[in-house]
């Protein structure tokens, strides 16, 4: 029993690193193709507005809903500690800094990543990135370039529209629970945030957009044969890409911390 | 870089020697000869699973071979880089199995998709005249606002020929042109290949397990077994063969069930 666990650990462990290295030689093919001409702009903007326009419904709404939802939570605890007047601070940093976010990745990781998945997935099963290739054009640059620039460009302007969204959800509770005007509201919330806050929780969206496309890419443009393979690749995006969001947002935090005690 | 207008027409087109592939510990092709002349249709017959798609496969490099050596167009494929790779593959049309169009582009796309990435392709000519000329030569004018999830199995062939053939291709490989299609539509798409060959002059490897595609298409048949060019002759000679396995292939492939 115990020698069939440790089998199980190793193959488990052996696994991974493989994958590890896959991943990391698929990421350094896209680094070597993605700054060669020609590129493939049309298939960009196409994938820019597929993965921007069509997630912004729901990352917007799930923002707001996290905007009522936080306040509402916390509204109650501050009162009692007699720091409801610091609730826009509070709600603004949270969101700024890891909500907003880590939210709207979970929710890309969901969408995008699975649809990206799919997407090539089928493609895969149906010989189209095979036709491609014979037609004597380069469907890593078409496919997988694209989408992994799309969705590093468009995750931050998706994070942005969260916290603004988010924020504003926040305010209304708090406009009909106390006596709060906009003006105030969203003035305390930017005067309590610093480019310490705003920077570093910027640039880490473009690392998750990064690895959202990249997994997603990954995950389809392997897909295996099959249906299954298919489904399989959609899955497995979503929980890969989920897994490695909290491991970059915790690197992130990490890195963003030695600035904050120099 | 040779262009195939150089290329001298009394020598092969397609050149396979020793060909070897293999998968884990499963070895699909044990060493396939073949050569491929101009205007020549090769049928290569074979059973499901005998490596068919395998091997046209490894000629335009979609599979890498584990031994042996492919010469397309007096270019030695496993020493090309990618651009000329690429070159090479503008030369040579693939007709897969499925049709592979792609599901989110429409008609009209799908055959400008290779066009515009290979403008030297167009000569001088519009793209609205080419995707117009491709479609009228395959019979489907209307369908160019299409999307391929709108079109019939046979239409979706079609369209696939139509975008395998307007980058005027020297050598094209068919992978089971007709599979999956009605008996009439079938001999539709065997008609079109034929015509289409004919005006175009183009030579054809055509891999297939029907009978029916072999006799009228084919110049001359290879039969694929073992992993080896087991026979090979034209479609009546081979029809006529005494030996044993050669006359076994036929009578299964002809009569599945029966075995």
């Amino acid at each position: 029993m115990e020698f069939m666990d440790l089998q199980k650990i190793k193959s488990t462990v052996i696994y991974g690193l493989e994958e590890t290295g896959h991943i990391s030689r698929f990421a350094g093919r896209f680094f070597a193709q993605a700054f060669r001409p020609p590129f493939e702009w049309k298939e960009f903007f196409k994938q820019c507005y597929l993965i921007g326009y069509s997630s912004l419904f729901l990352v917007s709404a799930t923002g707001f809903i996290m905007g009522i939802v936080l306040t509402l939570q916390i509204r109650p605890t501050m009162i009692s500690f007699g720091a409801a007047s610091y609730m826009p601070n509070m709600v603004g940093i949270a969101f700024i800094r890891e909500i907003g976010p880590m939210v709207t990745a979970l929710i890309c990781a969901g969408k995008i990543g699975s649809g990206i998945g799919a997407e090539l997935g089928s493609m895969r099963v149906t010989e189209q990135i095979d036709a491609m290739e014979v037609s004597g054009t380069n469907p890593f640059k078409f496919l997988v370039v694209t989408r992994i620039w799309a969705a590093t460009m468009m995750l931050p302007l998706l994070v942005i529209a969260a916290d603004f969204v988010g924020l504003t959800g926040s305010y209304l509770i708090e406009s009909t629970r106390g006596d709060v005007t906009a003006t105030l509201y969203f003035g305390r919330v930017f005067s309590s945030l610093v480019l310490g806050d705003v920077i570093p929780a910027t640039v880490k969206t473009f690392f998750f957009g990064f690895v959202i496309g990249l997994i997603g890419c990954y995950k389809g443009f392997f897909s295996k044969k099959g249906t299954a393979g298919v489904g399989k690749a959609a899955n497995s995006a979503v929980v890969l890409a989920s897994l490695l969001l909290f491991l970059v947002d915790f690197l992130a935090v990490l890195v963003a911390d030695i600035f904050y005690t120099i | 870089m040779m262009s195939a207008s150089t290329y001298d027409q009394t020598k092969p087109l397609l050149v396979l020697k020793g060909v070897k592939k293999a998968f884990g510990h499963h070895q699909v092709l044990k060493g396939f000869n073949l050569e491929l002349y101009p205007n020549e249709n090769v049928v290569i017959l074979g059973k499901s699973g005998s490596g068919k798609s395998v091997l046209i496969k490894c000629l335009v490099r979609l599979i890498e071979m584990d031994e042996g050596h492919i010469e397309v167009l007096g270019r030695s494929m496993a020493d090309v880089e990618q651009d000329e790779l690429d070159a090479i593959r503008t030369d040579v049309g693939f007709l897969f199995q499925g049709s592979a169009l792609y599901d989110s582009m429409t008609v009209r796309e799908n055959l400008l998709f290779p066009l515009r990435r290979h403008p030297g392709r167009m000569r001088g000519r519009s793209e609205a005249e080419l995707v117009r000329e491709a479609l009228g030569n395959v019979g489907l004018e209307k369908a160019a606002d299409l999307m391929p999830d709108e079109l019939s199995g046979g239409m979706k062939r079609r369209v696939a020929l139509a975008r395998t053939l307007i980058l005027k291709p020297k050598i094209i490989l068919y992978d089971e042109p007709t599979t999956g299609l009605d008996p009439i539509t079938a001999n539709e798409i065997i008609q079109l290949i034929l015509k289409l060959q004919d005006e175009l002059m183009t030579s054809s490897l055509i891999i297939t397990h029907d009978m029916d595609c072999a006799r009228v298409i084919s110049n001359r048949v290879v039969i694929l077994q073992d992993g080896i060019n087991y026979a090979q002759g034209t479609y009546s000679e081979l029809a006529r063969s005494t030996d044993p396995k050669v006359k076994a292939f036929y009578k299964e492939v002809q009569n599945p069930i029966d075995g």
